[in-house]
């Protein structure tokens, strides 16, 4: 079985991750433009850090034979620097149209304060100017109503649902997004949020059309296998593998494949340009099998780089 | 012609005619005096509007890129690379503004950009300014933007000075780059540089690791006193491979104790003088 998490922070990662990830058969990763943990004070964090994006992170996930597609948009945290976020929004059309980049995001509401309203709508419509798709990022408090209210206003800005994806949904706010046409992403942190058995639920009692999972792993306590571990224990739950496939593969692809930058030959027959110029893992026809449901191997190494 | 008229003509023989076309007007308008905003948009259009396929210029245009500009070798480019640096030289006004747009282009770049605007190097106007600009492409850790720089490129050859040259060489090295695409390679041979090379191979030896048998090119025409003993030590204890390139590189020592060493290897000294062995077969295994 293939993965694909469309929602991991790879720069906070290091490339034991990316081994093991490549290991347990993640073969393309979105990586959403968000904050590091402590505001930027400078545009010009933000420039380096996006180009990274469309760059580095780009080019290092492809040596461990990963695809690595990006989001590029101003999170809602810095969003409330208002004469900073002002100065970002005028970069942020440099990136949109760059290699790779699959939406708008992470963008939408944390405090639910005006400005975060004012640059989250500045965002969708620049989303419709560049006919782009547009991934949310849903409030952590007053999680319920933050999420009503983030379709409310993409659907007053005439955004397509079918075009725009909700992540960090869970029990509470998983019905109202799906019957609105969005897509419906979950986050499955170790500690918090979504638990990878109240995903098997979820998947039993909502079935696999228009959801998908992630890891959305960070600098913070996370788990980048989340996926593929899921994936595992809705197996083993009794999932049916074609839903499974659809939750951890499939449907993400099939809503940032709208936006014509992530395929499936991309990692299934990468061109030989391309290999030439970035990819550097095997293409999968070509060899690599990533292990069904199996536990994802934990190189040596990093026991005992790690533990001794 | 000049660069940015063959660039054009290449790339409109392969088009369709709406990728041509809005190629046609884009390098039209910035011809016009674009602005910063409609060059950056374009560039980072070309991907989406005309594809990445390989741009395999045939033998006449090989040619044609040479009467264009001497030196300039762009058998490798692809569409997207050449279209890209065709609009970057149509927005050309003075060389002021041409650095300072490149910079902000490059400030915000991905890869495939970057790794077009180090090929359009040598077609850029003011050629000395652009000396950091490559200094800073060769010390990048993406070996496509490296190589973008170092292969196949005149420019590191015409304006990197002795030891951003010598850096060059090295880090193809470390990165596992081949050396034999580098133009200039054998004309910009230098002492210090031989002796950067022995080190380095001292070191590989040191921890075990390989050391790639192209070291020894440019090493054999600044080849003397314990640089011959190393090369004594490839050609006792070498592969193949490594045995051909420490032959190759004695052969092109002007010292007499290098031929005296060559010849104590009777087979390897009559495939130099056969010309069996090349440079070309070392950087290219089959």
């Amino acid at each position: 079985m293939r993965f694909i998490d469309p929602h991991i922070h790879m720069s906070a990662r290091t490339t034991d991750d990316y081994e093991r990830m490549a290991a347990a058969g993640i073969v393309a990763i979105v990586e959403p433009a968000f904050w590091l943990g402590q505001p930027r004070t400078q545009v010009g964090s933000y420039i380096d850090y996006m180009s990274s994006l469309v760059g580095w992170e780009r080019f290092r996930a492809a040596q461990f034979g990963i695809r690595h597609y990006c989001t590029i948009g101003l999170n809602s945290k810095e969003a409330n620097n208002e004469a900073l976020a002002e100065q970002v929004l005028e970069v942020l059309p440099r990136y949109l149209m760059k290699e790779g980049v699959v939406a708008v995001g992470e963008i939408g509401y944390d405090d639910q304060t005006p400005v975060e309203d004012k640059f989250y709508r500045a965002q969708l419509a620049l989303a419709k100017e560049f006919d782009m798709l547009v991934q949310v990022h849903t409030p952590h408090r007053d999680k319920k109503s933050g999420t009503t209210r983030s379709m409310d206003v993409a659907i007053e800005m005439g955004i397509d649902p079918e075009r725009l994806v909700i992540d960090h949904n869970n029990e509470e706010t998983v019905q109202e997004v799906l019957d609105r046409g969005f897509w419906a992403a979950f986050t499955i942190y170790p500690h918090t949020k979504m638990g990878n058995e109240r995903m098997v639920e979820i998947a039993r009692k909502y079935g696999s059309d228009h959801i998908f999972i992630d890891s959305s792993a960070d600098w913070g306590v996370s788990d980048p296998l989340a996926v593929p571990k899921t994936a595992r224990l809705m197996l083993e739950r009794g999932i049916a593998a074609k839903d499974v496939n659809l939750i951890c593969y499939g449907n993400a692809l099939k809503a940032f494949g709208q936006s014509g930058q992530m395929k499936e030959e991309h990692w299934l027959d990468p061109a030989p340009i391309d290999q030439r110029v970035l990819f550097e893992g095997n293409s999968v026809l070509r060899g690599q099998v990533p292990r069904v449901g199996e536990p994802p191997a934990v190189p040596q190494h990093s026991d005992a780089t790690v533990f001794k | 012609m000049i660069p940015a008229q063959v660039l054009e003509q290449w790339l409109i023989a392969r088009l369709s005619g709406d990728a041509a076309a809005w190629l046609k007007n884009g390098a039209q308008r910035l011809r016009g005096g674009g602005t910063d905003k409609d060059l950056y948009m374009s560039v980072s259009l070309v991907p989406r509007k005309i594809g990445k396929a390989d741009l395999e210029l045939n033998a006449a245009e090989l040619g044609q890129a040479t009467s264009a500009r001497p030196g300039w070798d762009p058998r490798e480019w692809s569409l997207d690379q050449a279209a890209r640096v065709l609009l970057l030289l149509a927005s050309e006004s003075d060389g002021a503004t041409f650095s300072r747009r490149l910079d902000q282009l490059c400030a915000t770049a991905d890869v495939g950009e970057l790794v077009a605007f180090y090929r359009g190097l040598p077609l850029y106007p003011d050629p000395t300014r652009h000396v950091l600009r490559a200094a800073e492409g060769v010390r990048t850790n993406m070996k496509a933007v490296f190589q973008a720089v170092a292969h196949r490129n005149p420019y590191p050859f015409e304006q990197l000075a002795e030891p951003a040259w010598n850096q060059m060489v090295l880090k193809a090295l470390f990165i596992g780059a081949t050396l034999d695409p580098i133009i200039g390679l054998d004309r910009r041979a230098n002492p210090a540089l031989a002796r950067m090379l022995c080190d380095y191979a001292h070191e590989r030896w040191a921890a075990g690791r390989p050391v790639s048998p192209e070291l020894w090119r440019c090493v054999g025409p600044h080849a003397r006193g314990e640089m011959l003993a190393d090369l004594g030590r490839v050609l006792e204890k070498g592969t193949a491979p490594e045995r051909a390139a420490a032959a190759l590189a004695l052969s092109s020592s002007p010292d007499p104790a290098a031929s005296g060493l060559l010849w104590t290897y009777p087979e390897l000294s009559v495939a130099v003088s056969e010309k069996k062995l090349s440079w070309q077969a070392i950087a290219n295994p089959a």
